[in-house]
């Protein structure tokens, strides 16, 4: 959902097809996306939604990524405990590993939309958005950032949530925590 | 513009359980680095900077029941109490709480922990320090990688200058547990011998476990003399690759030009650097170019992984805290381990403790994800 327009849906629960057939719908072509782990795929194609739209430059972007979750990394860390739990079946992967911290996602953002910006992974109990307001504030003012995007990308054995959201100094709705929820609520 | 300040601080670690201890065994060159051969922890020998379970309950049965706590939590409550008592802030409304660490109390995954599985989950751990001191403020945690213990400095100034709080303890800790050390060691990274910063026989890292705790405020007033301004920070991220540092430096060598921007610095204005240094061979390299496309190969710097290991979401800030110690007692630590420089770009590695007036420093940390976070700091006793 797009601004509040259903833009694709799917009926199907397994979040693997979902997502394979959300990333076909919208064209997105990255092979990388296929190594990355479902809190990266989830929080790759919800930022790619909104970024293409936003004639981004290809030689590099200011744009900062303030996300936050309540589950952190931990639907890969319990496979990555798995490879190590038994003597007989250890067989710990690098290309698990990797994504055993949640921040990972903002570096795969990165590197597709070129963005050598400010990054921060903050860890919730729930959507909290008067620490997202207030940090994103505090970047745009001391122009740190041109833009910032901010969000709520939260994956767990059995539910997943991405919830993003672009701020910028123009605009029409008003960045404040008010309407962030109500934006959220949405969902 | 306001200002902000590191004031009261704490080291919880294998070479002490304060900030002074831990500095007066650095400045003697003595490192909590030790050899281990323990396959309930990794199948082969490593090396790492660990401390015991029993002398941190033993401790902590002096203000709590160890046995609702796990070890981390106890590292972290221990730490953060002494600087809550040395400060001595009531912990109002104007008070906030941050938690950096990247994996928190991780351990509880294993099949033969005593606590459940929902301990495993970082709010969790936020709830149990909150609860623990009775800070009126939810605890924000910050999981950023190995940048997270540098990052937190920064996020706390921001909100201090957002007027959210007024001051904002920081705890920070990691442990090293059979995730983390089979992790790195799935990537090669891990060295069986003590590592060496910036060598040219680097081997890789060692993994190290330490619990630090600072109080950032935006009051001048009752400052400990180890205290620093804050003068600038910037996180930047290399957008290039999520496990490997960028070959040109792009992400370190950007935050720092942001951290010297809004400092209004120069880079020869700089008198030491406290670098991030892990002993592997493309992350120092990648400093190295960093620094040096930043003309500062003449800055003094030091990594301080030869006397902790890589702390993780600590590493920062207790870097931060030791080069705290560091400028007030105009001393220049040596980079343990290092003798040859191993890297393509001239760097001025500290080679032995040197005294020297120090007013500023740079702290800098690279990590997974490709975040580069920079901070400068200037004593508050001139």
């Amino acid at each position: 959902m797009i601004n509040g327009n259903v833009i694709f849906s799917d009926e199907n629960e397994e979040f693997s097809t979902f997502i394979k057939n959300a990333y076909k719908f919208l064209k997105t072509d990255y092979p990388k996306f296929f190594k990355m782990d479902n809190l990266s795929k989830l929080a790759f194609l919800a930022a790619d939604v909104l970024l293409k739209s936003e004639n981004l430059n290809e030689e590099e972007n200011n744009i900062a990524l303030i996300f936050s979750n309540k589950a952190s990394s931990l639907n890969t860390d319990r496979k990555h405990q798995a490879s190590i739990e038994n003597e007989a079946e250890y067989f710990p992967s690098p290309a698990v590993f990797v994504y055993t911290l949640p921040n990972i996602c903002l570096g795969e953002i990165s590197i597709k939309r070129k963005l050598y910006s400010e990054n921060s992974f903050f860890i919730f109990d729930r959507f909290n958005a008067e620490h997202l307001q207030l940090y994103a504030n505090n970047l745009l003012r001391s122009e740190k950032t041109e833009k910032v995007l901010c969000g709520w990308v939260d994956f767990d054995e059995n539910s997943y949530e991405a919830f993003l959201y672009l701020v910028e100094k123009e605009g029409k709705i008003e960045h404040n925590t008010e309407e962030i929820n109500r934006l959220y609520n949405i969902l | 513009m306001a200002r902000t300040f590191i004031s009261y601080n704490n080291i919880l670690s294998s070479l002490g359980f304060d900030s002074e201890t831990v500095v007066e065994n650095i400045s003697k060159g003595i490192s909590g680095l030790e050899k281990y051969d323990d396959a309930s922890l990794l199948p082969e020998p490593f090396c790492a900077s660990m401390i015991s379970s029993e002398k941190i309950k033993n401790e902590f049965n002096k203000i709590g029941d160890a046995s609702k706590f796990t070890k981390l939590e106890q590292m972290l409550i221990l730490s953060l109490k002494k600087v809550i008592d040395t400060s001595n802030i009531p912990l109002n409304e104007s008070v906030g709480l941050l938690i950096s660490t990247t994996k928190g109390n991780i351990d509880v995954l294993e099949k033969n922990s005593n606590f459940p599985e929902s301990r495993a989950y970082l709010s969790e751990l936020g709830k149990t320090i909150q609860n623990f001191f009775n800070f009126k403020n939810e605890a924000i945690v910050i999981s950023n990688a190995c940048v997270s213990g540098v990052l937190a400095i920064s996020v706390a100034k921001r909100f201090i200058l957002e007027g959210k709080y007024d001051h904002v303890f920081i705890t920070s800790g990691d442990l090293v547990t059979k995730f983390i050390l089979s992790g790195f060691n799935s990537f090669q990274a891990l060295s069986a011998e003590p590592c060496k910063p910036y060598d040219k026989d680097r081997l890789g890292i060692n993994l190290g476990e330490v619990a630090a705790s600072v109080l950032v405020t935006s009051s001048a007033e009752n400052l400990p003399k180890e205290a620093v301004e804050i003068l600038g920070d910037a996180t930047c991220n290399d957008a290039n690759h999520i496990s490997g540092p960028s070959r040109t430096g792009e992400g370190l060598f950007r935050s720092v030009k942001a951290a010297l921007k809004e400092a209004n610095m120069t880079a020869n204005e700089i008198d030491y650097i406290s670098a991030h240094g892990t002993a592997t061979p493309f992350n120092d390299e990648m400093e190295a170019v960093a620094f040096s496309r930043l003309g500062m190969e003449k800055v003094p710097m030091n990594s301080l992984k030869g006397y902790f290991g890589h702390t993780l979401g600590a590493s920062g800030l207790l870097e931060t805290i030791v080069g705290m110690h560091s400028i007030e007692r105009n001393i220049l630590f040596s980079s343990k381990g290092f003798s040859e420089l191993g890297v393509s770009k001239k760097m001025n590695i500290i080679l032995t403790n040197t005294p020297k007036i120090l007013n500023t420093f740079l702290k800098t940390a690279s990590g997974f994800g490709g975040c580069n976070t920079a901070v400068i700091f200037k004593n508050t006793n001139n």
